[in-house]
């Protein structure tokens, strides 16, 4: 983010953007650079931008308040009345990352929970993600079980996991790790289901890569990109060799097979990696996105990220640190996020008419996880964020995306409702770099805008017409029906 | 037809590339001029038709338990696997197919059976759509500085020439005849492209024939033509569009490259771009690649880069970029050559006339660039694209690369063009399907000697009659991409090229997108246009009642229902809605899951008939979509089917990928 030089400083943004300003005068040089330097890495949370920042829009509607897990069990119990609201976690003393409230199966008591988290990594017992309404059935996510070398197993979670599966019917465990590497795990105490002991269940697993090894791929990527080289063979090398597409392949491919699993086998899901607060959160909500019409909208997007990565308790905070440029390794740090939405772009881009929201909105919604003047993506989870006093000290991203005059910025000129479930093709031929994102600040944006432009003007039109047509027929047939009073 | 052993093969089975699970049974026919394969059963009875003359290589592969499998490429890159079940009659097939792809006289080509339907008359209207002589008015020529020279009027200098052909007014005949002889193929300088508003000019040419040290007069007189037809500046660029290395070892043997220090005023210039055997082999790799069955991300991008492609494609494009900036910026003439100065050559000059003047960005005026620079000057399309059974080392992907380079600045510019994707894929097709006499032959002597006019149908007129489906909606006459010259970014821009998924994996449609925003865009603007229809009729309807206080009460409602109107992102989603072969993980459990009972894999991936049956979602939107008679029978994106082009019979793929 910063490198200062001879009377020039250099910034390196966490949106991916260089900055270099000519300053004359040493001094003053190295203390803007010095200012810059501390400015940009403060210590305490609560320092931050977002607890300063105070509107310049009219608020209408309060962000914060927008997505309550309340409402959205609302909408679940007028389908299926198998699930509960849990406020076990109320004080956050059961699971410090899960929400005070979640969705459990209603046959299994808040005491039963409490032995289930006992056996799950980090606390997370396995929890409602996704109700399929088309055909019942379910994704719950969870952290891996801790069986351990001596395969302990639990009564609880057996129960649990099978009271969500209904007579007869099978269900599948889709593990975000390689066998290997859950194997590699019940050394430390970690583990996976055995088929024993779930004889209902079918383990697949994957190979989602984590934390250090995603951001060293994003580090490399970026400098592909900034490569000012006109070598067209070392450009094509340095993308396979930063290995994000296979990334992005890799997770859109899993997400894609937990959706076949519940639409097409008509079989329920449980996922989990590790903790699950990663490559767990990336498989489910990108699962929910190909499955339910309702996330490809606006609200619904928001929705979802709210539920499957804010409130699923996704560490923003240690993830979204630095970004791209930064020379000191965080151990944290990983662009697991910037993947989601990498991967919903290629969905988008793949069925330009099923989302009402635009690329722009997914780019807005990757600078504010990194760096925002909303108190949104702040903090690690929900306990963090009630113990920072966020609803009440800053402002929800919410609040002003949602707004009126922001919220034309992201729409796409083409959505068409579309009620089906929508297949992406996975294969490298379909997937493209991010170029919105990667390349945003080394091409010319001028003729894409252009062809935006004209995008909306043709739609435009086409709506204009379409309510002048309406209102000379209404006008006609009210003329007509006068001429015809008059002639009897 | 003698050449058929086994007009008809029953109990074959097509087997789908991307799923080796979804294999369709039905017959194989051979006709004179097509392969066809008739599905079994199923009310629809889908057909694949190939024309012989897309047909790239045969591979007849090893006796399996199932059959003998016989795989096709086509040129047009469709790759067909078929399984005969015999392994004579797969050899009979083979046998047969080997010779009707390779046919050795030009009576044997499609186009002299292909009959349209057309009369005499439209006929011959067709090829007068695309003027060469009205092209060079156009561009300004005959003035001052340019005129027509009659040398080659019987094609008695330069027989892969064109007979009228622009030439400096001071160039004499003795100078031409004399520099003629100076090049290779006596090639001479001719112009190419002339820039009304500043003089500024593109010419062509073969190589000197220079060796290490000859001399010509007239040569030189020759260029020193060019520089003085354009007095706005002193000197001229001559661009080798060769590799240094090849130019050099030219000279060896007797042929070779300008030397400065002999020609006054010129600037010489080498833009290395690889020959028609570099590139041929480039274009195989990558389609290994194409072709390769569920490759990782890496395989993909490190086949793509090992086959060279994209960096070949960069190369004709900086050199296009360079004549376009010389021309255009600094109001210096070119000329350009390469070898014998019929590929290279014609992939940059066009490149450059392109990106100088909006009008070859239009439909009508991209035609004539193909005419000009590819069909008129003599591209060995015969030969290069091996219509004709011939020297397999002739053959070159030259004007693919062309087509490929305007997708790739229909990238970068999205409203420059007025045609779209499916144009461009249209013409690749037909460079091939010898189904239209336009790139018959290798040059216009030889076209002219077979009556091809006479004997054949243009492409162009077709294209033309079908333009709507051709137009791009994007198109605006009114912005910076559409007037003057294009600037795509020349420094480190490697990122802006991207592989061409809708050329070379044109027939996997389930590798695309499922949508497309030029189709949706262009239902909105046919609807657009009817609504401009009916409020004109609602006005006057209304201005005659107001007026007369009479009228009659039939209001004719024109309008559809929008949902129908805007019917393709539902008609898209039969498609969508067929998941991929995501991994292997669920086929085991599934045998043997009780639920599922004995049902092998079907049941996993659905087709599109049990869907319907099955989900009433689905159901209710292919009634939908049935309803949409105008729409869903234009092709959905990429252009995969030859919409209204000849019905009746080259019905080919758009059947095939129907499914």
């Amino acid at each position: 983010r910063f490198v200062g030089s001879l009377g020039t400083i250099v910034i390196k943004c966490k949106d991916l953007r260089i900055i270099q300003l000519d300053i004359p005068g040493m001094e003053e040089c190295l203390n803007i650079a010095s200012s810059i330097e501390v400015l940009s890495t403060l210590d305490s949370v609560t320092l931050m931008y977002p607890f300063f920042y105070r509107p310049m829009f009219e608020l209408v509607e309060d962000g914060w308040r927008s997505f309550l897990p309340d409402k959205e069990f609302e909408l679940l119990s007028s389908v299926t009345d198998e699930w509960r609201l849990s406020c076990i976690n109320r004080d956050f003393s059961v699971c410090p990352s899960y929400p005070p409230v979640v969705i459990v199966p209603k046959c299994i008591n808040d005491e039963e929970l409490r032995k289930v988290a006992l056996f799950r990594h980090g606390s997370r017992f396995p929890v409602l993600s996704y109700y399929h309404r088309k055909n019942g059935m379910i994704m719950m996510r969870s952290s891996q079980p801790l069986t351990g070398t001596n395969g302990r197993r639990c009564k609880e979670d057996e129960k649990l996991i099978n009271a969500t599966l209904w007579p007869g019917k099978r269900g599948y465990i889709i593990d975000t790790r390689s066998l290997n590497v859950a194997q590699q795990a019940r050394a430390k105490g970690g583990g996976f289901e055995q088929e024993v002991h779930y004889p209902q269940w079918r383990r697949i697993h994957r190979g989602i890569e984590r934390f250090n090894i995603l951001q060293e791929s994003l580090i490399k990527l970026v400098e592909a990109c900034n490569d000012q080289s006109h070598n067209m063979d070392r450009w094509l090398s340095k993308l396979e060799a930063s290995n994000w597409l296979t990334h992005v392949k890799e997770i859109l491919t899993t997400a894609c097979l937990a959706a076949q699993c519940i639409d097409r086998e008509g079989a329920s899901v449980l996922v989990h990696g590790t903790e699950g607060t990663d490559s767990t959160l990336q498989v489910t909500s990108l699962a929910q996105i190909i499955l339910d019409p309702r996330c490809r909208t606006i609200r619904g997007f928001e929705s979802l990220v709210v539920r499957e990565w804010l409130q699923a308790g996704h560490p923003f905070q240690q993830r979204c640190a630095q970004s791209a440029y930064s020379n000191s390794k965080q151990k944290w740090e990983a662009p697991v996020f910037l993947l989601f939405l990498d991967c919903v772009w290629q969905i988008l881009r793949q069925f330009p008419c099923s989302f009402e929201f635009n690329e722009q909105f997914l780019i807005m919604l990757f600078e504010h996880a990194y760096a925002s003047q909303f108190g949104t993506f702040l903090g690690n989870n929900e306990n963090e964020r009630a113990k920072l006093k966020l609803p009440q000290k800053t402002m929800s991203l919410w609040s002003w995306v949602n707004g009126t005059e922001e919220l034309s910025r992201f729409q796409n000129p083409i959505y068409e409702a579309n009620s089906l479930v929508i297949w992406p093709a996975v294969a490298p031929q379909s997937l493209q770099l991010w170029a919105g994102v990667f390349l945003r600040w080394n091409r010319p944006s001028k003729y894409l805008d252009e062809a935006q432009e004209e995008m909306v003007k043709i739609i435009n039109y086409n709506k204009e017409l379409q309510a002048k047509v309406k209102v000379l027929r209404r006008h006609l047939a009210e003329l007509e029906a006068d001429e015809r009073m008059r002639q009897n | 037809m003698e050449h058929i052993r086994m007009p008809k093969v029953e109990n074959v089975r097509l087997l789908d590339r991307l799923s080796s699970r979804k294999a369709v049974l039905g017959t194989l026919y051979l006709t004179a001029t097509h392969v066809i394969f008739v599905e079994n059963g199923s009310e629809t009875r889908k057909e694949t038709w190939v024309l012989h003359s897309q047909i790239s290589s045969i591979e007849k592969q090893a006796t399996t338990a199932t059959g003998c499998p016989l795989l096709i490429r086509c040129k047009n890159f469709q790759v067909i696997q078929l399984v005969i079940p015999q392994e004579r009659d797969c050899h009979d097939v083979y046998i047969s197919l080997i010779r009707l792809a390779r046919p050795v006289k030009y009576e044997e080509l499609y186009c002299f059976s292909f009959n349209p339907k057309l009369d005499k008359e439209e006929r011959e209207q067709g090829w007068k759509l695309v003027d060469l002589a009205e092209e060079y008015n156009r561009m300004g020529v005959p003035n001052n500085y340019w005129q027509i020279c009659d040398v080659n009027r019987d094609y008695g200098v330069c027989d892969s020439y064109p007979t009228e052909v622009y030439v400096p007014k001071s160039a004499t005949a003795h100078i031409i005849v004399g520099s003629s002889k100076f090049r290779s193929r006596r090639r001479f300088p001719a112009l190419s492209y002339y820039c009304k508003g500043n003089n500024a000019s593109i010419c062509r040419s073969s190589q000197p024939l220079s060796g290490f040290s000859a001399r010509c007069l007239e040569d030189e007189q020759m260029l020193q033509a060019i520089r003085k037809a354009n007095p706005g500046s002193d000197f001229i660029y001559v661009v080798d569009t060769r590799p240094k290395l090849n130019a050099m070892a030219n000279r060896a043997a007797g042929k070779g490259y300008e030397n400065e220090d002999n020609y006054s005023n010129i600037k010489f210039q080498f833009i290395g771009i690889e020959n028609i055997h570099v590139m041929r082999n480039s274009l195989q790799k990558m389609l290994e690649v194409c072709e390769l069955k569920s490759p990782s991300m890496s395989d993909f991008l490190w086949g793509l880069e090992n086959s060279g492609w994209l960096k070949h494609i960069k190369a004709i494009m900086d050199a296009g970029i360079f004549i376009a900036k010389a021309v255009a910026e600094e109001g210096v003439s070119v000329l350009v050559h390469c070898s014998d100065g019929w590929d290279r050559t014609a992939q940059v000059c066009s490149v450059a006339s392109l990106l100088l003047d909006p009008y070859y960005r239009t439909m009508k005026g991209f035609m004539v660039l193909i005419e000009k620079d590819w069909v008129s000057f003599g591209h060995k399309f015969n030969h290069r694209y091996g219509n004709l059974d011939g020297d397999p080392k002739e053959i070159s992907p030259v004007i693919d690369q062309f087509i490929e380079c305007v997708w790739q600045l229909m990238e970068q510019f999205p409203c420059a063009f007025e045609f779209n994707e499916r144009f461009l894929i249209h013409i690749q097709h037909h460079i091939y399907s010898c189904q239209f006499g336009n790139f018959l032959c290798n040059s216009q002597k030889e076209r002219q000697e077979l009556k091809i006019q006479e004997r054949t149908y243009s492409l162009w007129a077709q294209l033309w009659k079908n333009r709507a489906d051709y137009l791009n909606p994007l198109h605006r006459s009114d912005c910076s991409q559409t007037q003057g010259t294009l600037h795509p970014q020349i420094a480190p821009c490697n990122f802006l090229y991207k592989f061409w998924s809708g050329m070379y994996n044109r027939f996997e449609k389930g590798l695309h997108p499922r949508q497309s925003v030029t189709d949706y865009l262009m239902a909105v603007k046919e609807e657009t246009q009817q609504l401009e229809e009916e409020l004109e009729v609602l006005g006057e309807r209304l201005a005659n009642l107001q007026k007369s206080q009479l009228g009659d009460n039939k209001v004719k409602s024109k309008q559809q229902d929008r949902s129908k109107q805007l019917g393709l992102s539902t008609s898209n989603n039969s498609l969508a809605n067929t998941p991929q072969e995501y991994g292997n993980d669920l086929k085991s459990f599934l045998s043997r899951s009780p639920s599922q009972g004995d049902e092998e894999d079907s049941a996993l991936i659905l087709t599109q008939d049990n869907l319907k049956s099955s989900d009433p979602d689905l159901s209710a939107n292919s009634d939908q979509e049935s309803g949409v008679e105008d729409l869903s029978c234009r092709s959905p994106s990429g252009g995969g089917c030859l919409p209204s082009e000849d019905s009746g019979k080259d019905s080919d793929e758009a059947v095939f990928l129907a499914g």
